[in-house]
């Protein structure tokens, strides 16, 4: 039977089990619109309306991030396609499996400067792992499979596929579908086995070591390699620190875990990572916001660095052991060359090292003091986790809440954590949420959020009713942009530049507006209760403004171009450090 | 004079590349694009399709430390339209380049300076119209910047120049 692109277009999403895609209707894709209506009616694919494109791929990269699918997005041509570049970039920093399809104008009026139409393909060029626009119906279906593949395999990461109206159009053209089974692309074949002589040589690299680091990031997630992670950390005794994009792959109430790294890591894993002498490097990639100072980063360690994607080894930090392949694979190979080899970790190699880690330990750099008037965010975190027992979905937006987040939410599980790390997108929290409950309808989902962030994409309140999202969002609300408020009291002589939120809307009228439940919570002793009464109602939203510290700070903090030996723990070094009493 | 390790990074030597792609719509603008994105310098780049036609092929001369360098063939290799790089100077091999050069002759002396020197170079006239010579020379780029400089005695009124290509020479070969 001959079909049209637009059912062809749906065959291919079915023949990829895509059971729920993300989109926004326009002109140029109203004929795959009209087939995805009846796809819905079948039951085959359920589509979620998003209130702007933005949010349909966040909302799919959310989808995506918390399970082992890939997000699937549809936008039109024009404005619907330049509004879902920032969620694509998001997914390219952050290695998250997309595909995107825009609707783009008829063939005949490409490069005429058509009403709503855009180059998509040339300005997502730099934000994709690949894009297609594809120029006749046969290349449809094959089309679709090489971005499938492409956004699943090796590093993954977002590939868009621009389609011209006229090849979806039932009165142009009906071919016969046929959907290739097999692919073999000649100038794609990611490295998946890591190479044995290198593994035996990280192994007797670590033999000789006697400080080292296990660094784990989202690679680790990508790869669905938490569990061997976890094994060979604990086989070695190594201490084991998670990059912001890792969290959970690592468990965080394991003895040898000692917190994430980075600009707003802990004392320990900063210090730990500062003073090693071997750095294991697993599914993470040297980014600035965890090394600091190249020049000062790690003086006196060797780098053992497993990853898919070459050109994340020696990027920043050179390799001295690089080894390329998919992470599950080469910490099984090395787990079997191990047996091979009976080599039996002695666990108590790393005895003198684990004493000065546990000094630096001992400085409690999360402590904070919770008084009975003023509520601070961190406790709201902290609180957070203690009522949803670790186990909530939490995404995030981008600023002081997400790094609070990251420190006081202690995840034991991956694809737990959704947040923006790479592009740093404010508005990606409320959207990808959506997505994570969509695939989890019966899991408890969490937006923490602050009061500039949440405004970036609030059209989403709109889907979540539509859809009976029951998300539980927290609102960290400081009346401040707090993050660059932070950095303009420490680097800018408190000129608060543009950072003051005024005008803030009553967010709870806005969440009633909006159907759902808000409550406004300024007393730290009604912190708990509130969250206990969202999380136990699972069936609306509960939108919680929290009244918090204005000028709050997040400690410990690496200044940029400085070193892991030189945090501050809190304000007085940072006037300290502004004094020159350093 | 020894260098330290740190000014041993900064030295940036020319390094000349050799790449097949596939010949899709866009994969060029992928590859300049790259080097737009990630600051590396492009020198020269010539591209044309092979024998086989679905493939293209492509000299890119670039300046950078060897860091740099091996970061870029990486980037290269990322890119899902590239099927191979090769760096062409690791390897034993040859590079030519062409250009043509349209130059005034003032008088007839300078018509007989411009013939001398087109023949030393091994160059080719190949027209002449009202005083004004095209020639046609092909050599290693240094060469060609050697002949160009004979010629600024003359008016020089056009330069085009094709970039460099290259091939290894012997059994090594950048095939599918």
């Amino acid at each position: 039977m001959k079909l049209s692109g637009a059912e062809i277009f749906i065959e291919c999403l079915k023949a990829e089990n895509v059971d729920t895609i993300f989109g926004y209707p326009g002109g140029a894709v109203l004929f795959l619109y009209d087939e995805l209506y009846k796809a819905e009616a079948r039951g085959d694919i359920r589509h979620i309306l998003a209130r702007h494109e933005q949010g349909a791929v966040h909302g799919a990269e959310g989808y995506a991030k918390s399970t082992d699918k890939p997000g699937v997005a549809i936008v039109t041509s024009g404005p619907g396609a330049t509004n879902a570049v920032t969620g694509i970039a998001d997914a390219y920093m952050d290695s998250v499996p997309l595909v995107v399809i825009t609707g783009q104008v008829p063939l005949g009026l490409i490069g005429k400067d058509s009403f709503q139409e855009i180059d998509i393909v040339g300005i997502t060029r730099p934000c994709v792992k690949h894009n297609f626009l594809v120029t006749s119906i046969e290349d449809i279906a094959p089309t679709m499979k090489k971005a499938f593949h492409i956004a699943m395999s090796g590093r993954p990461g977002p590939v868009l596929v621009d389609i011209p109206k006229d090849l979806t159009n039932p009165d142009v053209d009906k071919i016969e579908f046929n959907y290739p089974k097999e692919l073999k692309m000649r100038s794609y074949q990611p490295t998946i086995k890591g190479n044995k002589k290198q593994i035996r040589t990280a192994l007797k690299m670590i033999a000789e070591a006697k400080k080292p680091i296990l660094y784990a990031g989202g690679g680790v997630v990508s790869a669905k390699a938490h569990k061997e992670l976890t094994e060979f950390g604990q086989a070695f005794n190594f201490p084991v620190t998670n990059t912001l994009m890792g969290l959970g792959t690592y468990p965080s109430n394991d003895k040898q875990y000692i917190g994430m790294l980075g600009m707003h890591g802990t004392f320990e894993a900063n210090r730990t990572m500062h003073h090693a002498d071997l750095i294991i490097c697993i599914g993470a990639r040297f980014d600035d916001r965890v090394t600091g100072d190249l020049n000062k980063f790690s003086p006196n360690a060797k780098v053992i660095h497993i990853d898919i994607d070459p050109a994340s080894i020696s990027k920043n930090i050179n390799a001295h052991n690089p080894i390329v392949g998919d992470v599950k694979e080469v910490l099984n190979s090395l787990f079997d060359i191990m047996k091979e080899e009976k080599i039996k970790p002695n666990k108590s190699a790393f005895d003198a090292w684990w004493k000065e880690i546990k000094e630096w330990q001992s400085v409690n750099c999360l402590a904070y003091d919770q008084d009975d008037k003023i509520i601070k965010a961190q406790y709201v975190v902290e609180k957070l986790w203690e009522v949803t027992n670790g186990d909530s979905y939490v995404a995030s937006d981008v600023g002081q809440h997400q790094m609070f987040a990251a420190q006081y939410y202690k995840f034991n599980k991956p694809n737990r954590w959704i947040n923006s790390g790479g592009l740093g997108t404010m508005g990606f929290g409320l959207p990808a949420a959506m997505g994570v409950q969509l695939a989890h309808p019966e899991e408890v989902v969490s937006v923490v959020t602050g009061d500039g962030s949440i405004q970036m994409c609030i059209q989403e309140l709109g889907t979540c009713k539509q859809y009976d999202l029951p998300l539980n969002i927290i609102n960290l609300n400081n009346g401040y942009l707090g993050m660059v408020r932070q950095w303009q009291e420490f680097f800018y002589e408190e000129r608060y530049a543009m950072t003051y939120n005024q005008s803030l809307p009553d967010f709870v009228k806005l969440a009633e507006a909006y159907g759902h439940v808000g409550a406004r919570i300024e007393k730290p002793a009604d912190v708990e209760g509130a969250l206990r009464e969202a999380i136990k109602d699972t069936k609306r939203l509960h939108f919680l403004d929290f009244v918090v510290e204005e000028q709050g700070n997040v400690y410990p903090m690496i200044p940029a171009g400085y070193g892991h030996n030189e945090m501050y723990l809190n304000k007085q070094d940072a006037i300290d450090d502004m004094n020159g009493k350093k | 004079m020894f260098k330290t390790q740190k000014e041993e990074k900064q030295i940036r030597s020319r390094h000349i590349l050799s790449l097949l792609m596939e010949n899709e719509t866009g994969a060029l603008s992928r590859v300049s694009g790259l080097f737009s994105q990630r600051g590396y310098n492009i020198e020269s780049l010539t591209v044309a399709p092979t024998d086989d036609p679905t493939l293209s092929r492509m000299t890119l001369v670039t300046k950078g430390n060897d860091a740099s360098v091996e970061q870029i063939v990486k980037q290269l290799n990322k890119l899902i339209d590239i099927v191979k790089v090769m760096e062409l100077s690791d390897y034993s091999h040859i590079e030519r380049e062409i250009m043509f050069v349209k130059v005034a002759a003032t008088n007839m002396e300078s018509c007989a300076s411009i013939k001398r020197m087109a023949d030393i170079f091994r160059a080719n006239v190949i027209d002449v119209k009202n005083k004004m010579y095209t020639i046609e020379i092909t050599g290693r780029p240094d060469k060609l910047d050697g002949f160009l400089e004979t010629m600024e005695e003359h008016k020089i009124i056009e330069v085009v120049r094709s970039g460099a290509m290259g091939i290894t020479r012997g059994s090594n070969a950048l095939k599918v």
